[in-house]
């Protein structure tokens, strides 16, 4: 099993990484027990995500998909974001190990409990 | 950037004088051992110097050594080579819940054949009760397999004890020492063994090989057919040069005793205080005091290992989650879960196996490197986040 040059550099340089204040929306997959857990927070404006963060336990893999998946739907209507797919976001990384495919399943469940919690607040 | 390689328990870099060994034999030995000629005597020679070395560390006798491709076929010959030839005792094993995957799975396959096996339990430093030995044994107890150092957490079975329950009772006792041998005593007669498993890339040796040692007058059965190599137990033609740089690499270790394990002792001892005093909310696995001299498993909470392995492979340094032949798998360790280590606490575990080649300067640099790493990583782990806040409220 070896990592992408890409998956190593969002490992190594993970990008819009930490606790967002006051997000409009909060994503949190995974379970401990796997081993895998992750927090989306999105700003949104306009329907359009104008801001992502994250927060991520997790392997190699969880980590860079997280950090993938952010830059993804920066300035994304909310619409075209439900439509990333974890295989996209494991495309955007140049792939992923077949055994670590379920990482990026992560990746999308956090984005859709994100969007789907930012329309519950909304009222929508 | 110097490497700083802490991962001797999944493999360990070939000594220079066992590499000449090997050079030796590749370039000017290549006789078939069976054969008559001067050609195939020397290469006879050869190998049974090093059946003679096996001998002296095991206290055995030269013929009670088959030499094999190493520990996964070691365990394989024993397990399922001394359970087929002794079912008429029974169809009942006993082993436990932390042996190695070349124990474990010949047990499960046995299984399906209609055997019942036992896996014991381990208290929560990873050791086997000798009295659950005792206890488990039936009238139907063909073959009790019992590790004599787990690889993961690296605690120390009381082998002798169980040796003689094993004895007591008239039933066949295989153990894997892969971790333990050229290491520790592994006197056959001491431990009680009628089978021990040992390999020769643990102890800076050549991949490929290993040993079982078959005591006489063990049932024991082929599980592979051919000519009549290694008293027809391990057929085919001997992997001679193999075998040749595993007698020098177990010449070596004899040669240097019980020094090099209170150096890695002391060194392994180093890394753990250097840990405890700079990382917080650590915990150590396996046994206090019975534990390999190099072995050093440790949890990191609120992380996983697999991060913590990549981040410290960016500061030169290699070490493992868990064992090398579990580690493309997602399940958390099954020798920490028998441990009584809960799942989300055994992804964060990491395990150093110190070696020949490791020095007190490599574990000052990983205790400057480690700190770092863990702390990035909680820096944005959503668990630790969520137990800070606990603590301030």
């Amino acid at each position: 099993m070896a990592y992408s040059e890409k998956v190593m550099d969002h490992f190594r340089n993970p990008r819009n990484v930490g606790e967002m204040k006051d997000p409009d929306g909060v994503g949190k997959v995974g379970n401990p027990v796997c081993g895998d857990i992750m927090e989306l927070y999105i700003k949104v404006k306009d329907d359009t995500i104008v801001d992502a963060k994250f927060q991520t336990l997790g392997c190699g893999a969880a980590i860079a998909t997280s950090s993938m998946v952010t830059e993804m739907v920066k300035g994304q209507k909310l619409e075209d974001a439900l439509k990333i797919s974890n295989s996209m976001v494991a495309e955007a990384l140049g792939g992923l190990p077949s055994q670590k495919m379920h990482c990026s399943v992560l990746a999308e469940e956090a984005l859709q409990s994100a969007i789907t919690d930012y329309r519950k607040k909304k009222g929508k | 950037m110097g490497r700083i390689y802490l991962d001797n328990n999944a493999t360990t870099p070939v000594r220079p004088e066992v590499a000449e060994a090997l050079a030796r034999m590749l370039k000017g030995c290549y006789g078939n051992p069976s054969t008559l000629y001067c050609i195939g005597q020397e290469a006879h020679v050869e190998m049974e110097h090093a059946r003679d070395v096996m001998a002296g560390i095991l206290g055995c006798n030269r013929e009670e050594i088959i030499f094999t491709s190493g520990g996964t076929e070691s365990d394989n010959i024993a397990v399922l080579g001394a359970a087929r030839a002794n079912r008429k005792k029974g169809n009942h094993i006993i082993t436990t819940k932390i042996e190695h995957h070349a124990v474990l799975n010949p047990c499960k396959a046995l299984e399906k054949e209609g055997w019942s096996v036992t896996y014991l339990p381990v208290d929560e430093y990873g050791m086997v009760n000798p009295e659950d030995v005792e206890r488990s044994i039936t009238s139907g107890t063909a073959l009790i397999s019992i590790m004599h150092a787990n690889n993961e957490v690296g605690t120390i079975q009381p082998i002798a004890e169980i040796g003689r329950i094993a004895r007591a009772h008239k039933i066949t006792f295989h153990t894997d020492a892969v971790q333990t041998f050229g290491k520790l005593s592994v006197n056959v007669n001491e431990l009680g063994a009628d089978l021990l498993s040992a390999s020769s890339h643990k102890i800076y040796g050549p991949k490929g090989v290993g040993l079982l040692y078959v005591r006489k007058g063990t049932k024991i059965l082929p599980i592979m057919f051919g000519g009549h190599q290694e008293r027809s137990l391990r057929p085919g033609t001997e992997n001679v040069p193999g075998i040749v740089g595993f007698g020098k690499a177990a010449e070596l270790m004899a040669a240097e005793g019980p020094a090099e394990e209170a150096r890695l002792l002391k060194l392994r001892e180093r890394l753990w205080e250097g840990i405890k005093a700079s990382v917080p909310h650590v915990k150590l696995n396996g046994h206090p005091t019975m534990r390999l001299a190099g072995t050093l498993n440790v949890i990191f909470e609120y992380v996983e290992g697999e991060s913590i392995i990549l981040s410290l492979d960016e500061h030169g340094i290699c070490a493992a989650s868990g064992s090398a032949c579990t580690s493309d798998s997602l399940e958390p360790s099954h020798v920490l879960a028998a441990m009584g280590v809960p799942p989300e606490k055994s992804h964060g575990a990491l395990r150093f196996s110190l070696g020949r080649e490791n020095t007190t300067e490599d574990v000052d640099k990983v205790l400057e490197a480690l700190p770092k790493v863990v702390e990035k990583l909680r820096s944005f782990s959503p668990i630790y986040k969520d137990f800070l806040k606990q603590q301030t409220v």
